[in-house]
């Protein structure tokens, strides 16, 4: 296996694609370029459009309207059989009246590949999932895991410039999962293929992917890194869905300087204003929040509040405060800072600059629940 | 849960009981065609082949067996390919009037023969077809195709159609498809079904009755004229013949739906 991946992918544009079912739109103008070899993944609520996505680029869904190119060559109308590109679906989907060597087989068989190469192939590819010895086994022996390998293996086998994966781990449990993440990531380096991968789980969407598409609603509310989404949101849905959060909202009040925001009598500030016509709110990491007994905060920003659950991490602890209005703010401290108990109550400071300023959406909560 | 043992032999005498009820007419018959008098009397009386002899020297059997098989045979085929597609078409049509349309496919179940077979007879008058192979063909397969129809049907319903698409992902077409992975996965209940439809025409009397005539004839109309003009005991060891016939088809056709079942649990 080359280590040094030799950019074999393929780069995927697509352009104010739109997919509607009568008056639905599953997908509202999604344009998205997807660099070869990268590793990108479609991240989203259930009906988010990630999936429509997905089954847009394998050719199982045709477009309404938009464009979609593949390594550089429009695919729209080509069926997916004539596509190339590997597919590996949640449910494995491996043909249960063949064997695993059969399973992997399939794609060779089907583009005339002699049978020394096959075997070749089909047990390089088996090997690459660790699955080299259960070639003469039947899926219905092969535990969950052991049955998206092949999958995998299956997707892989016919050398596609571009792999798919829809959810692949989704039915399976959390520590095969994480396992499986990594292997995921180690295969994706040696191949040097694009991935395309469908997640709703924000944890593993940024364990894997060099890039992450936002999806709400049809439409892609952010693009980039992982380290980007988290630090830098574009959107209040994009702040809320990756990592905790928490939202401040309050009378506005903004002058040349910056933006104040009144929280049940306590007025909080950020040193910016918002652009356009939405009310502000302001959006906080757990990590910017520091927790303090009341009247030891410091600073300008600072609200009090009760403690409403307080969680051991063992790297620390999370707490949920229960703020003035209602709203709920989540902290997390460091193992060496105090412990404060259930009911407890106190004062949470955080510098403004740490504060992102972002335009209510009062959907975001809707459609992450 | 446990019983008590005065239950437990009641209950199991009235098994029995039922159990001998259902077979009684086939214990019946098996012994009368080893009768060594000719009459179809019950006790037997002494031992002979000569009825199953009978069978195969008088060309009038025989000629009605091979008949039968001739018309069964069409009619398994016919009935597989119709109600095969048939089935693939309602798998793959809107949820209403694929209900509707199987209603109205499986009616010949439920119409009482005799009322298809004054249908079916005044037609053919008309149409020329008494006591030829097509019409025997033709009637036969409006009777057969509803098994065709539930087998392959029942084997669709569990066909994961999303290993299709999976298919399509690694460069199959839409018949290569077909061939290399819905056949195969739904082959136990086409098969069933052939042997059903088979078993349907072989032994289907009603309609045969109607639209037989004395040039062709099939196997039950010649047990029925046979037993109706001189009792001949020719009828138990053809009798005993079909038995063992359709047992082993139906068993196998039951096997096969049996052993698909299991495989996806």
């Amino acid at each position: 296996m080359n280590p040094r991946p030799d950019n074999r992918g393929a780069a995927i544009d697509l352009e104010s694609v739109t997919k509607a079912y009568g008056a639905f739109k599953a997908l509202d103008g999604v344009s998205l370029r997807i660099e070869p070899g990268e590793f990108m993944t479609l991240l989203g609520p259930s009906g988010s459009g990630k999936t429509t996505t997905l089954n847009v680029i394998a050719g199982f869904t045709d477009v309404s309207s938009g464009k979609l190119l593949v390594g550089g060559q429009s695919v729209v109308g080509v069926p997916a059989h004539k596509r190339n590109i590997g597919v590996v679906f949640q449910h494995y989907a491996l043909f249960p009246h063949m064997t695993v060597g059969r399973n992997v087989a399939y794609p060779l068989t089907l583009r005339g590949v002699g049978q020394d190469d096959r075997k070749r192939r089909v047990a390089k590819a088996l090997d690459m999932v660790k699955m080299g010895d259960f070639a003469h086994r039947y899926p219905s022996e092969l535990s969950g895991g052991q049955q998206q390998r092949v999958a995998l293996a299956r997707a892989i086998v016919f050398d596609p410039p571009l792999l798919l994966m829809d959810e692949p781990l989704g039915a399976l449990d959390k520590k095969l999962r994480e396992w499986l993440q990594l292997e995921i990531k180690r295969i994706h380096r040696e191949l040097g293929t694009t991935f395309v991968y469908v997640t709703h789980d924000q944890e593993e969407a940024l364990v894997l992917s060099d890039r992450i598409a936002v999806f709400n609603r049809g439409r892609i509310e952010q693009v980039g890194t992982g380290r980007q989404l988290y630090d830098e949101p574009a959107t209040l849905f994009v702040g809320r869905f990756i990592g905790d959060s928490t939202v401040l909202r309050g009378e506005t009040r903004s002058d040349g300087t910056g933006t104040a925001l009144n929280i049940a009598g306590e007025t909080v500030a950020a040193p910016r204003r918002l652009a356009g016509e939405a009310s502000p709110v302001i959006l906080l990491r757990p990590e910017k929040l520091a927790i303090r007994r009341p009247g030891q905060a410091d600073g300008k920003n600072r609200l009090s509040g009760t403690i409403a659950e307080a969680i051991y991490l063992g790297s620390g602890s999370k707490y949920e405060v229960k703020l003035g209005d209602g709203s709920t703010a989540i902290v997390r401290s460091p193992l060496t800072g105090e412990n404060f108990g259930l009911g407890e109550k106190v004062e949470l400071c955080f510098d403004g600059a740490d504060a992102k300023l972002l335009a209510d959406d009062s959907t975001a909560d809707t459609t992450l629940t | 849960m446990e019983m008590k043992p005065l239950t437990r032999i009641v209950l199991g005498l009235v098994c029995l009981l039922v159990a001998i009820w259902l077979v009684a007419p086939t214990l019946v018959v098996v012994p009368m065609s080893f009768n060594g008098n000719k009459s179809l009397s019950f006790p037997p009386q002494g031992f002979s082949w000569q009825w199953y002899e009978n069978f195969v020297t008088n060309p009038e059997w025989s000629t009605s067996f091979l008949n039968s098989l001739k018309v069964a045979s069409i009619v398994a085929v016919l009935a597989t390919v119709l109600g095969t597609l048939a089935a693939f078409g309602l798998d793959r049509m809107k949820a209403r009037p694929a209900n509707l349309l199987r209603m109205l496919m499986l009616t010949p179940m439920v119409v009482p023969g005799v009322v298809l077979a004054i249908g079916i007879y005044a037609v053919y008058l008309d149409a020329q077809l008494v006591g030829t192979l097509p019409g025997f063909v033709l009637a036969h397969t409006i009777l057969a195709l509803p098994f065709v129809l539930i087998a392959v049907s029942a084997n669709l319903e569990v066909f994961d159609r999303r290993l299709e698409t999976a298919a399509a992902s690694l460069g199959a077409g839409a018949l290569t498809t077909f061939r290399t992975v819905t056949l195969p996965l739904i082959l136990p209940g086409i098969l069933s079904g052939l042997l059903f439809a088979f078993a349907t025409s072989f032994d289907e009397i009603i309609v045969s009755l109607f639209i037989t005539n004395p040039y062709l004839k099939t196997l039950p109309v010649q047990i029925f004229s046979s037993i109706t003009r001189d009792a001949d005991p020719t009828v138990a060891a053809v009798g005993t013949i079909l038995l063992c016939a359709t047992t082993i088809l139906i068993g196998g056709g039951m096997l096969l739906l049996g052993r698909e079942r299991k495989g996806r649990l």
